[in-house]
Parts: C-alpha cells; structure tokens; sequence
C-alpha cells in the first residue's frame, strides 16, 4: 500500500518553526520548534493541558498557528484542513475513527477508492482479496475480518481500520494520539511491530501517549512539553523514566502510589457463580477495605461483569450479595441502594451530565438525602458540594461551573465525588485514570488508598498494568468472561498477570466479542 | 499545578460601585439571554400592531388573548416538561379532545355533576397518557413515531365517542359557566388556570427532586440511570401528567364552547405547544429549559397571531408563519449549541 517516500529531500519530513497558540487568551503553545524525522519515532509527552493535541491538530490542519510556521519537507505549507494535510503526506491517526457501521470492514478502509467492476458497481471479492492481502502483509491477518461490519468492531480493531485507511494513501507522516489507550497488551504489541516496520520504510512517526513504558519500547527521541514550551528533547536510548517524568511534571513516578492500609476480613461483596449473556460463572469476594483489581484484556469481559453488578445488564443466573444479603438487581437504582457507587469506563457518555454544573453532578445521587418533603434544600446541596469540591481537590472556580469545562481528572473527580456523597459500601471503579494527567492519577490513587482505609470494599478494572500492581491487593484476572485466575498482590508481576489474561485460545476470532 | 486553590480571593469592598452599575446586566444574566430576547419580541409585536391599529392594545383585546393563549399556554407548559426529558408529545390535542367530549358526556350522563365530568376527562388524559408512556418505554417506540400514532388514534377514538358532532350542552351549569367567563380579581379564569398550573409545574421542575432528575434524564439518560433515577417510571409518570393536563385544557374547550369537541378546538394545538417550547429555548435534545421561557414564548405567538387577525392578515399565511417561526427558533438555537453541519441533526 505504502510506497516508501524519497529519503533524499532535503531536511525532515516535517518541521515545525516557532509555533504560537493562543485560545480567548490562554497560551495553548508558546513559542514550539521540533523536527520530525525520516524513519524515526519521535515521542510527544506532557501532562494533560500541556499543548501535544494543539500541537498534533495543527499539523493535521485543523488548528492554524498564531504564529510561526509548518514545514513539510523543508517547504512551508498552510495546512487549511485535515484535507490539506492529508495532500501533503500528513495523517493523524484518530482517537475514536469514525467508522460507518453497517458496511464491511473493507469497504471502511477503502472507503472513497473502493474497487468497481461493469461501471459503478462494487466489485466485492476483488475488494476482500486486497484486504486480505493488505493484512497479511501488515501482519494483523488474524486481528479483523474484512467481511465483519463496522458496528461489530473493539475499539482496537477500529484503530486498526483507521490504521489501514491512513496507510492506503501515501503518508509521509504518520501522528498516533494516544492510540493504546483502549487497546489490550497483545493489540499494542502488534502495533509496535507495525510502527516499527513502517519507520524503517521511512516514514516519520509522531506518537503521544501517557504510558511511559511504551515510549521507552517503541521512541527512537522523546519530546516533553510542559504547559505550551518544549521543556526538552531527549535520545530515548540515553534518558530514563525519571528524567522524563521530572521533565513533564517536576515530580518522582514512584511517589504515586499511596499505602497505609489493610484487609480486613468481613466480605463486603460476595459474588457466587454469576452467568450473563458476557460472562460465565464468575465467583468473586471483596473483603471490607480491600481493593481488588480485575486485569485482562479488552473484551474479556471485566466491564460487563460491572455493568451487571450494579444492574444494568441482565443476570441469568447466580447471585450477588452485599453483607451477606442477596440483591435483586434490575436496574441500577437497586445497587445504588444497596451501597454500590459505579464510576463508568465512558465518564463523559455514561456519568456526566457535561453541561450541568459541578454541584448538580456531585448531588444528582443523594438528592433523596438532600430533600425535605420534595423540596431539595439549596443550602444542604450547596454545602455538600462545597466539602465534596475540597475533600478531593477538584480544580474549578465554583460549583457551578459547568462540568464539561474542567479537564477530565477533574472531570473524573466529580464522578467519584457524587458516590462518595453517597457513603457507599463498594465502589467499582472502571479504567478510573483513563485519559488523565499524572497529577490527577496519584490523587486519585491516594483517594482510593484512603477509601479503602475506611473500610470501603473497591473493585478496580484497569488495562494499565503499573496501575493493577500499584494499586490493587488481590488481583483477578478474566478471559473470555470467566476467570482464569487470582494472585495474590506479593507474588504477582506483569508477566504473571499476561500468562493468566491469555490463557488458552490465543487464536479465538476477536470478532464477536463483548466490548 | 499543585499549589493551585479553589478558594477565590476575598472581594474588597472597593468592588461594590461595580457592582451597582452592572445591575441591569445581572437582571439580564437572571432573567436568562432566551428570555431577554423573548421579551424583547414581545414589545416589539406589541408595539408594531398597537401602532397599525388603534384596537389592539386595548383591555378587551388583551382579554381576548390572554384566553385564546390558555389552552395553548396549558399545552405548552406541559410539553416544556415533556422536551426537558428529551422525548415528545404530539398527541397532546388529541388527548385534549377525548378529555373534551368524555367531560361532555359524563357530565350529562351524571345529570349534570359538572365534577363528575371533570374527573371524567381526567381520568381518560391519566390513561392516555399512560398509554403514551407504556408504548414509548415498553415497546421502546421512538416518541415521536408513538406520539404521531397516538395523535390519530385519539382522535378517532374522540370522533367515535362523540359520534362525529359535538356531544352534550354544559352552559345551564354554573361551574362552567365560571370557567368560561368568569373573572377574579380582573382576570379571567382561564388564564387564571394557566398561571396556577404553570407556577405547579415550575416549582416542580425548579425545587423538587423529581425536577431535577427529570433534568437529569433529559441530559444524559444513561448517566441518569446509573446515578439510581428509575428513569422507566419517570417517563411514564411525565407523559401521565401530560395527559392530565390536556384533559384540563378540554374541560376548558367544553366549557368555552358550551359543548364537547372532538376535534374544533384541539386540532394543531401540538404544533403552537411545541413550537412556543422552543421558541422558549427549551432543547429538543432535552436536558434545558423551563417555564418561564415557554410562557413568554405562548404570549408572543398569542399577540402575534391576534394581530395578523386584527389587520386582517389571511389565516392561511397565519399557518406558514407559525411553522416557519418553528423553524427559525430551532434554527437558532442549534446555532447557538455550535452544532456542524454535517449529515442529520441530532
């Protein structure tokens, strides 16, 4: 698909000079200049806010500079439009791709060059032929069927058609923005392997991610920023982590998990044998103030098996106990009343009232303790906002900012906060870190300790493996919508974690899976 | 970022000049930018017409706006309350017609109990609008699909009570004589009505938990039920209290017509209800709106239209303005969310 660019143009691929970025007066970018490489992968870091998607949109042409310049291959370019770019050899691998969902894979990837046979009509087995072909070149044979429709994709195999989309035209560039955030262990690594055989072909990659692991994996040269200025370019062969995180944030990475608790031995939550339509005989305890990670890939069911412990997704059999009273779980409202708070994966789709304000999220669960007779009391709601506001450090000018408005830790915050209110006796927290900053993240690690220490039994579903160690007790581990096995916090490691996460049927069709 | 506090500085007492002079705006901020401008439209349709015509801005006129606005005001309250969940009802002139005849009827039948009538047709708008609510929630028909289904058959159902013809005569009776003419302290009962229901439903919206989670539903409904609001309830119990208030607003048309109306009186009330909701800057996709708006917005298409009828603007342009003027306020407030142009709205 790819045709390897000339590598004897003169300068890098791309380059930007001097890039200014204002926004209604807030300095998005200050002053940026980078190169970019043939054949090289140049890390963009920072802390949320610190400007590396200004910077990736405007060289994908959705942001025009305030000052300064883009230079594709030594020539400066206006980029008016992602189109723009996309002339000029750049493509930025979006986030969430839009993918159309009721058309097969393939006729996604080559959407607008499909193959036509007998004038306009679509020439179907040629279609499938090249995409298999494509795939197995690329090496991700096994990972997408190019038959399967768009609806029924992961969120990895939905990057993965944005991917092939991106390498069907001639690229020069190729941007990732955090393309590992919804993307299992093993899905990151054959999109290692892919970035890397495209680097060598000679194209210039630019990757932002959070995960300082990666970086160090994949990066040829790290580049931080910090609230709009680059605050320095390192060989990722010669920096280490803490150089990195000491450039990004001026702190330590081993500060940020906090520890001053223990088990104790009342099981809080008590889960026998439960069986949905996503998973099967699950047997899970949580003791009071333990915090039990469940790690697995994306797709093994960890989410489903949350959304069924609080009632929203239909149980078949089994039973689920709170303080040894069995629940009957039809909606939600029925865990909530039980002691159950639910921090969702999709904090801004599935918790957030994104225009309300910070106040209104925080009491929307406990106005039935706020009110008197029917009348909720201003003062009392006021007054809960504002301890909740302080207790977790939410970063906003008032409680009645709008919430859409905060930055996703504090964003996340607010949703923690509104159970919080509520004194829960289990907290199921799904990817409680996702797309946030590293500041953000310990607090809300210290936050989890905390609760904890109170005697809160806490059920954590995370991807980030550091996160599942630093964090957790005891940690369960699922596949395929059943557990597969459970270690105990002393004697688990990443590796232990991955052998029980993929433990038989590597090779099982991704398609069809509950994600 | 660290170091960062959310207590906001003191505020010297130097400030308070300011604050003396940025009265009018913060009236504005209260009364909201929507309202403001409503407000504004308002003066200016008055103005415009009392200029044209010297019978216009007179207290008979306004007496006869403030009732042609009640029932439609009535349905719009209630329609505002119906948007606010994000979901819509159509059906709200037809429910308003069987509330019409079946108070008729039952009011004859019973002899004349004009109450016995009137919970009649309440009665009927509980189960029509329950009805409404089942199909949506339980059928998991979309609401406007259900609501344009249950505005046909409604209106056949009235049609076939009725026969085809107005039913019953309650003008011997005291009660709705009262309701159809009478005055207290100026002002009709009708409007009266309005007032009291509207200010019901504004506390309801504005103080209550119940208001607030149906605040909560309208903005993101699964968030809403995760946060433990049984919103299934909720929808049916808005689209009951829908109901009940269109059989209000039939009792009214009975007692302002002397009879039972299948359908003169109640046919396109839907369309000035849920245009006066939007207009009132309620969000179709729910989540946003209130009361106040929706009655500023029932008052400025009641002057609006009683003036095109005072110079004697030909009722059919009537019609093509009120569905354009649907159309611009939508328009207008999609503009002012940002939505993109592209593909189909949302």
């Amino acid at each position: 698909m790819t045709k390897s660019p000339p590598l004897d143009l003169p300068g890098p691929a791309l380059a930007v000079e001097n890039i200014h970025k204002d926004f209604a007066g807030v300095h998005a970018l200050r002053g940026i200049t980078l190169d970019f490489p043939r054949g090289t992968v140049t890390a963009l870091m920072g802390e949320n806010g610190a400007g590396k998607s200004t910077l990736i949109r405007i060289i994908n042409g959705d942001h025009r500079p305030g000052d300064g310049r883009v230079l594709v291959a030594g020539t400066p370019r206006e980029l008016h439009s992602p189109a723009d770019a996309r002339r000029h050899g750049i493509r930025v691998i979006a986030q969430e791709p839009e993918i159309v969902p009721h058309v097969s894979v393939a006729e996604n990837v080559y959407i607008g060059a499909l193959p036509r046979k007998a004038g306009r009509v679509l020439d179907r087995s040629a279609l499938y032929r090249r995409m298999r072909s494509d795939l197995e070149r690329l090496g991700f044979a096994h990972a997408i069927a190019p038959e399967a429709l768009g609806s029924q994709l992961s969120p990895a195999q939905r990057q993965l058609v944005e991917i092939l989309r991106a390498l069907t035209t001639e690229a020069a560039v190729l941007a990732f923005d955090e393309p590992t955030s919804s993307l299992s262990e093993h899905e990151v690594e054959a999109l290692f392997d892919l970035i890397r055989r495209l680097r060598d072909q000679g194209l210039a990659i630019i990757y932002v991610s959070h995960r300082m692991q990666e970086i160090f994996r994949l990066a040829d040269r790290i580049a931080v920023l910090r609230d709009g200025e680059l605050a320095g370019v390192r060989d990722a062969s010669q920096a280490d982590e803490g150089e990195v995180v000491r450039l990004m944030v001026g702190r330590d990475l081993s500060t940020l998990f906090a520890r001053g608790r223990s088990a104790g031995d009342r099981v809080v939550l008590d889960v026998r044998d439960l069986t949905t339509e996503h998973v099967s005989n699950v047997c899970l305890e949580v003791h009071e103030g333990e915090v039990v990670a469940l790690a697995g890939l994306v797709g093994a069911g960890r989410s489903e098996l949350a959304a069924a412990l609080v009632g929203d997704l239909p149980i078949r059999s089994g039973e689920v106990r709170v303080e040894g009273r069995p629940l009957r779980l039809r909606i939600p409202r029925d865990a909530v009343r039980a002691g159950i708070g639910y921090a969702p994966e999709e904090r801004k789709a599935q918790a957030l009232f994104m225009t309300g304000s910070v106040r209104h999220n925080i009491s929307v669960a406990v106005l039935d303790r706020l009110r008197r007779f029917r009348f909720v009391s201003s003062r009392r709601e006021r007054r809960l906002a504002h301890e909740f506001v302080d207790r977790l450090e939410v970063r906003t000018p008032s409680i009645d900012h709008e919430v859409r408005k905060l930055s996703g830790g504090n964003q996340q915050k607010v949703v923690l906060a509104r159970w919080l209110a509520r004194r829960p006796k289990i907290l199921i927290l799904d990817e409680p870190t996702r797309g946030i900053d590293i500041g953000a993240k310990a607090e809300i690690y210290r936050l989890v300790d905390e609760l904890a220490g109170a005697g809160v039994a806490i059920l954590v579903i995370s991807s980030e493996l550091p996160e599942v160690l630093g964090l957790a007790d005891r940690i369960v581990v699922m596949q395929n919508g059943r557990i597969t096995g459970e270690l105990d916090r002393a004697d688990a490691d990443e590796e232990g974690i991955l052998a029980l996460a993929m433990a038989y049927d590597l090779a099982e069709p991704t398609q069809g899976n509950p994600s | 970022m660290t170091t960062t506090t959310n207590a906001p500085p003191p505020m010297p007492a130097t400030t308070s000049g300011a604050h003396a002079r940025a009265l009018p705006r913060r009236v504005a901020t209260a009364v909201g930018a929507q309202n403001t401008s409503l407000i504004g439209a308002l003066i200016v349709v008055v103005g415009t017409f009392a200029w044209l015509d010297d019978g216009y801005l007179t207290t008979a006129n306004m007496t006869v706006i403030g009732d042609t606005v009640a029932v439609t005001g009535l349905l719009a309250v209630v329609q505002t309350v119906v948007i606010i969940c994000g979901a819509l009802d159509i059906s709200v002139g037809s429910q308003a017609g069987i509330a019409s005849v079946v108070s008729a009827m039952a009011f004859t039948s019973t002899d004349g109990n004009a109450a016995l009538g009137i919970l009649a047709a309440i009665g009927v708008g509980i189960a029509a609008g329950v009805v409404n609510g089942v199909v949506i929630v339980y059928g998991r028909v979309n609401p406007v699909i259900a609501t344009l289904a249950t505005l046909a058959a409604y209106k056949g159902v009235a049609q076939l009570l009725a026969g085809g013809r107005a039913q019953g005569y309650v003008l011997g009776d005291d009660f709705f004589i009262f309701v159809a003419r009478g005055k207290i302290l100026g002002l009709s009962v009708q409007i009266w009505t309005l007032f009291v229901v509207a200010v019901a439903v504004h506390i309801l919206l504005k103080y209550t938990d119940i208001g607030r989670n149906i605040y909560a539903i309208g903005g993101n409904d699964t968030a809403a039920r995760l946060a433990g609001i049984n919103i299934n309830k909720y929808l049916v119990a808005v689209y009951a209290l829908a109901g009940v208030v269109a059989a209000i607003a039939g009792v009214i048309l009975t007692a302002r017509t002397g009879s039972g109306q299948p359908t003169s009186g109640s046919e396109g009330l839907e369309l000035k209800a849920i245009t006066a909701a939007a207009l009132g800057g309620c969000a179709l996709k729910g989540g946003k709106g209130g009361i106040g708006g929706t009655l500023l917005a029932v008052f400025l298409l009641g002057a609006l239209e009683n003036g095109l009828n005072v110079v004697g603007v030909n009722s059919f342009w009537q019609n093509v303005a009120q569905g354009a003027l649907l159309v611009v306020a939508v328009v207008i407030q999609q503009r002012r969310n940002g939505e993109r142009a592209v593909g189909l709205p949302t």
